[in-house]
């Protein structure tokens, strides 16, 4: 079981009010991605769950249970951090039987579940070896399994793949996603990119300065944003948040249009304009369009290759059914 | 060329330093060596022609060889002792943050400036005088009677002098080795259900380790050869004469310069012996 409910939540150092009162509700076997720009408070949340820094008001609820004073060590919580911080000193399995140990397991249970744990992550071969005789996805690999070894209620990974390269950080997105599929328990991830986020949850959180902008399923956030920062942040490349004339024939203050959803002409459309930068992935083509009146560049997404170069004349016409628009508060009007 | 030019040129530089250190190393111990097969006593004959090993033998065959030995031993072992576990506490302490951290850390590493002879001289008259010293009034205070420190524990009160000054360099030196342990091991184990106590011995003491082994390495070295506080505190009575006091007391008070300088040669064999030991110990700390 793994269900955590946080309830008018404040957390202050000092003066500062780093997350004003806040609920939040963690279904048991969910994985939940805490998503939004550095300094928005999610690092400081997930550790409020675990234990590492006290509330300043409210309430932390495991299971139903009030965990709010608990010691970390009593909330059945593993954590995966960001430096991994696994324990120089010790041997790979040294540093996965840790918990057990401190947990004084008899070591027959300890052997059978270290092994377990070590045959589900590739790390068999390398468990007489120092974490600093291993690669970065394998310290990776350990402090997963350091932390699936107890067996806890619920995981908590802070931006655990941020010290990886690109290659390897898709392999360990997988890695992580096939972990939740298989052990059904509850995951709170946090990260600043919100692909991950994207690709990973099955609920997001997107925060800024503290505050819970939305919850929702991905594609929840990516079709209908409640308001102008989250329809900004999820989705790649940006929506184009166009304002002024061409906003208000919408009667909105502001209306966003994925680049993926504006159908692009040379020769007649809504907009005119020239392209500046043409991006040629194969696969897709970003176009960053000036001269579009209250939004420039405007980015447009083109599936496979096109002829369109610097300086060519295009026109753009949103799909009339696909724009977003947002009052003078930037909420949503639908 | 280049390299091949700037390779002669640094030697070129280097040899001022290597030639001092050589003439500043290799005379004293080859006059000692020298002197140690002579027969040199300077108020009776002067320099009375070889002798042999019986500077050697005489040495090692006198009644207060073997037991300065053993009492170097034990001030050595005594101070490490309380300089590293005290070290390791105080740095721990030290490393919290408080009010008044940059004058506390000052006041810490004070006693290492202070010279061996004067914090000597300021234990033995302010401290452990039997009369006036503040122990005593101490003693008296709890209604005991005063302990005659110098006297009574005096291998003990040379340690705690000793003690007194390495303590802050043990302090430092570990202090700085703590600061540069990541905080997010500390948060691993106790969410890993580790007791204050355990990230204590499980986390915190291996990341020390090298640290710990070169404050033991380097104080041995030091202690090994400490004199001026036993010369103005026991002056070598009531067994607390070092071996290199033994042969302080053989050039100086006998006026014996070949009997004290086999002694010199004898502490150099201690010394390595000492060091093997250690380097067998703790030196492989150092490897990784």
């Amino acid at each position: 079981m793994g269900r955590i409910q946080l309830k008018q939540v404040k957390k202050a150092f000092g003066d500062v009010v780093v997350i004003p009162p806040l609920d939040l509700e963690i279904v048991d076997g969910e994985f939940v991605v805490f998503v939004g720009p550095s300094g928005c408070g999610k690092s400081t949340l997930l550790r409020l769950i675990a234990g590492l820094e006290d509330t300043t008001s409210g309430v932390i609820e495991i299971d139903g249970e009030d965990a709010t004073a608990l010691p970390p060590a009593k909330r059945r919580l593993a954590m995966v951090f960001q430096s991994y911080a696994l324990y120089p000193h010790m041997t790979v399995r040294k540093n996965i039987a840790f918990p057990l140990r401190m947990a004084k397991m008899d070591q027959a249970e300890q052997d059978r579940r270290i092994e377990a744990a070590a045959k589900a992550l590739n790390l068999t071969d390398y468990l007489h070896r120092r974490p600093g005789q291993l690669s970065g996805g394998q310290r990776q690999r350990v402090a997963i399994g350091r932390a699936i070894v107890r067996e806890p209620a619920a995981f908590l990974f802070d931006e655990p793949l941020s010290n990886l390269d690109a290659a390897l950080r898709v392999g360990m997105r997988m890695e992580i996603s096939e972990l939740h599929k298989k052990l059904k328990t509850t995951m709170v991830y946090v990260t600043h990119d919100q692909v991950e986020a994207m690709t990973m949850a099955d609920k997001i959180v997107v925060l800024q300065a503290g505050v819970i902008e939305q919850v929702g399923s991905p594609l929840d956030l990516y079709h209908t944003p409640r308001n102008k920062f989250v329809a900004g942040f999820i989705g790649s490349p940006r929506m184009n948040l166009v304002e002024g004339t061409e906003a208000a024939k919408h009667n909105a203050t502001t209306i966003g249009v994925r680049p993926e959803h504006i159908d692009i002409s040379t020769t007649e459309g809504l907009w005119q304009g020239t392209v500046g930068v043409a991006e040629h992935l194969g696969s897709d083509t970003f176009l960053h369009v000036h001269g579009v009146p209250g939004c420039d560049p405007v980015t447009v997404r083109i599936a496979g290759d096109v002829a369109l170069n610097h300086g060519d004349t295009v026109h753009l016409t949103p799909r009339a059914d696909q724009i977003h628009k947002f009052d003078a508060q930037g909420l949503r009007i639908s | 060329m280049a390299t091949q030019h700037s390779r002669s040129a640094a030697r070129i530089m280097m040899a001022p330093a290597v030639f001092l250190l050589l003439v500043w190393m290799l005379v004293p111990l080859c006059m000692t060596l020298w002197f140690s097969f002579r027969n040199y006593l300077p108020l009776r004959g002067g320099d009375l022609g070889f002798a042999g090993f019986n500077n050697f033998t005489r040495f090692v065959s006198s009644s207060a060889f073997w037991p300065s030995v053993l009492t170097t031993l034990i001030i050595v072992g005594g101070v490490l002792l309380i300089s590293i576990v005290f070290g390791v506490l105080l740095a721990i302490l030290l490393d919290k943050p408080m009010w008044g951290q940059g004058i506390v850390r000052i006041l810490v590493i004070a006693p290492f400036f202070v010279m061996p002879t004067v914090s000597a001289l300021v234990w033995k008259n302010m401290f452990m005088d039997p009369v006036n010293g503040v122990l005593a009034h101490l003693w008296r205070f709890f209604g005991a009677d005063p302990l005659v420190w110098l006297q009574d524990a005096s291998v003990f009160s040379i340690i705690l002098i000793v003690s007194w000054q390495w303590l802050p360099f043990a302090t430092l030196i570990l202090l700085t080795a703590i600061q540069s342990l990541d905080s997010e091991q500390l948060e691993a184990a106790e969410i890993d259900g580790a007791t204050p106590l355990a990230r204590f011995f499980f986390i915190s003491l291996p990341h020390l380790s090298r640290a710990i082994t070169i404050v033991v390495l380097i104080q041995t070295i030091f202690v090994l050869a400490v004199f001026a506080e036993i010369f103005v505190t026991t002056g070598g009575a009531f067994g607390t004469r070092t071996l290199t006091y033994l042969i302080y007391q053989r050039v100086l008070e006998s006026q014996n310069i070949g009997l004290g300088s086999a002694g010199g040669v004898y502490a150099i064999i201690l010394a390595n012996i000492v060091a093997i030991f250690l380097m067998r110990i703790v030196g492989k700390n150092l490897d990784n």
